[in-house]
């Protein structure tokens, strides 16, 4: 069967597809990324009307879109399966403090010349016990306000006192990332966290994740969870109080400008790597940056940290609190603070 | 990297001896530090311990230090237990009647840390330094403050003695 042939027979167009994209992604509420998935049945509508005496390289075309959305699906089951098997058993003894500690000076190095980094509020960590640290992410794959917190954390309270970062899959099992692990970067997971926060450390999550992480350059004053509730389950399972940590200037270490979900959903990014989205920016060295996969080099931009008060959920909301109201509550309080952070910046970058 | 600093004040010993053993009056005059708190029940001397940090750079840096040599009027030094490797001396040499030389001795780094920890100690040397400098100059001002005020106290009770 010719190419043709394989794209008739299934009888959908471009246009179709992306329809479909985004009539799933709308069905799930996600509002950012429904406008891109409506953007792109947009132009895909357009391609195949305008002219219409064309039908034939159109649907040449939309075979073309068909095959590489397949192929990317296809490779991206084999990377998931290569990304799962890589994926670290949780094993917290794998911080590594003597290791840490060595590091610091480099870590200093970068946040003091090249960051220029400010971190203020640390005080408000509790001094000892559990604790849930929420922040805001920004910086693509390379996300230099956890490298600040990270050296901040530690030569405030010492190497000694244990704490533990989730990350996503792919930054775990990537390779020449295993030094993560060491600093006591774990997989996202339920199961990390419990047995994290049961230790008695001191845990830092990024709820938004992928998803915000890659928000454009000009949300960078934004708080963008999308949604994403779980911190507040874990902080109350595990009765314990919660810290939100607010940045600023890492979505400015690179022009960011789409999420790229619908990229995500039509090669299964989304299906077999856990990733809702593939970002699109501009960075160094690359020019136009797809995916953001072998990183980037960042630009100096200055970062600014502020942690803020402590929050007792059941002290402020009651022996079972809403969810739902603690979640407009804590991303309230956060947005406040970086706005407060992003009205102090003059200029991108500079800071 | 070791740091020297030293400055002369007019003073005796004994008074500057007192101020710089008081941790209460560290954060009044030691520039750059944003906490020093006592751990345990010993205030001061030998074996005293204080969890300290000092602002370099980007980032607050310290640990618990422990008062490791306690002369008294002339030597007091500490050495870290957690943190940054540190050790620091205060020398009190009395210079001649109300004149005293107070010297601060600062060694850090961070073994095993190579090259770039080399590096970063470089780095950090001329913003510790200034520290250290205006720690100094705070001391004597501090000090020599204290010492007009008790010299104008004890004027004032000679006078207030010689009326009555």
């Amino acid at each position: 069967m010719s190419d043709r042939g394989r794209g008739e027979h299934e009888g959908r167009t471009a246009g179709e597809v992306a329809e479909e994209q985004a009539r799933s992604r709308n069905g799930s509420s996600n509002g950012a990324g429904g406008h891109l998935a409506e953007d792109a049945v947009a132009d895909a509508k357009t391609q195949a009307r305008v002219d219409p005496e064309n039908v034939e390289r159109s649907s040449g075309l939309a075979t073309a879109v068909k095959q590489l959305a397949g192929a990317g699906a296809a490779l991206g089951y084999a990377v998931g399966e290569q990304v799962r098997n890589r994926i670290p058993k949780a094993d917290l003894d794998e911080r590594d403090p003597d290791y840490i500690r060595e590091q610091l000076p480099g870590l200093w190095m970068l946040a003091s010349f090249y960051f220029r980094a400010e971190v203020r509020g640390l005080e408000n960590i509790p001094a000892e016990g559990p604790v849930l640290l929420v922040g805001n992410h920004s910086g693509g794959n390379l996300t230099p306000d956890t490298s600040v917190f990270t050296l901040a954390f530690n030569t405030y309270f010492g190497v000694e006192r244990r704490f533990y970062q989730l990350a996503h899959n792919l930054v775990l099992s990537m390779p020449g990332l295993g030094f993560l692990r060491k600093y006591g970067t774990v997989a996202a997971s339920p199961e990390n966290a419990n047995k994290a926060l049961d230790s008695g450390a001191a845990l830092l999550v990024y709820p938004g994740g992928d998803y915000e992480v890659h928000r454009p350059s000009w949300e960078s004053g934004k708080v963008d969870f999308g949604g994403r509730k779980g911190f507040i389950r874990l902080a109350l399972d595990k009765d314990v109080p919660l810290v939100p940590v607010v940045s600023i200037g890492g979505q400015e270490t690179a022009l960011f400008l789409s999420r790229g979900g619908w990229l995500a959903k039509l090669s299964g990014a989304d299906k077999y790597l856990r990733l809702k989205v593939i970002p699109i920016s501009i960075a160094l060295p690359w020019g136009l940056n797809v995916g953001d996969l072998l990183g980037h080099i960042p630009l100096p931009a200055k970062i600014t940290i502020e942690v803020l008060a402590p929050i007792d959920l059941r002290e402020q909301f009651g022996p079972e609190p809403d969810i739902d109201e603690v979640y407009e509550h804590v991303t309230g309080v956060m947005q406040d603070a970086l706005s407060g952070l992003a009205a102090e910046r003059r200029f991108p970058v500079i800071g | 990297m070791r740091l020297n600093q030293s400055i002369a004040i007019a003073a005796p010993p004994k008074l500057i001896w007192e101020y710089v053993t008081d941790p209460a009056n560290v954060l009044h005059y030691m520039s750059g530090v944003t906490r020093w708190e006592v751990v345990g029940e010993q205030r001061t001397g030998l074996g005293a311990r204080y969890r300290m940090l000092i602002k370099v750079g980007s980032a607050e840096v310290g640990g618990l230090i422990e008062v490791v040599e306690f002369t008294k009027e002339r030597d007091m030094a500490w050495s870290s237990v957690t943190g940054v490797d540190q050790r620091g001396r205060w020398r009190v040499r009395e210079l001649g009647p109300d004149r005293t030389r107070v010297e601060l001795r600062f060694a850090y780094g961070v073994a095993g840390s190579g090259l770039v920890g080399y590096v970063s100690e470089l780095v950090a040397a001329p913003g510790l330094g200034t520290h250290m400098r205006r720690s100094l100059q705070q001391l004597k001002r501090q000090v020599e403050n204290q010492r007009l005020r008790e010299v104008a106290e004890r004027r004032r009770a000679e006078r207030e003695g010689a009326t009555a």
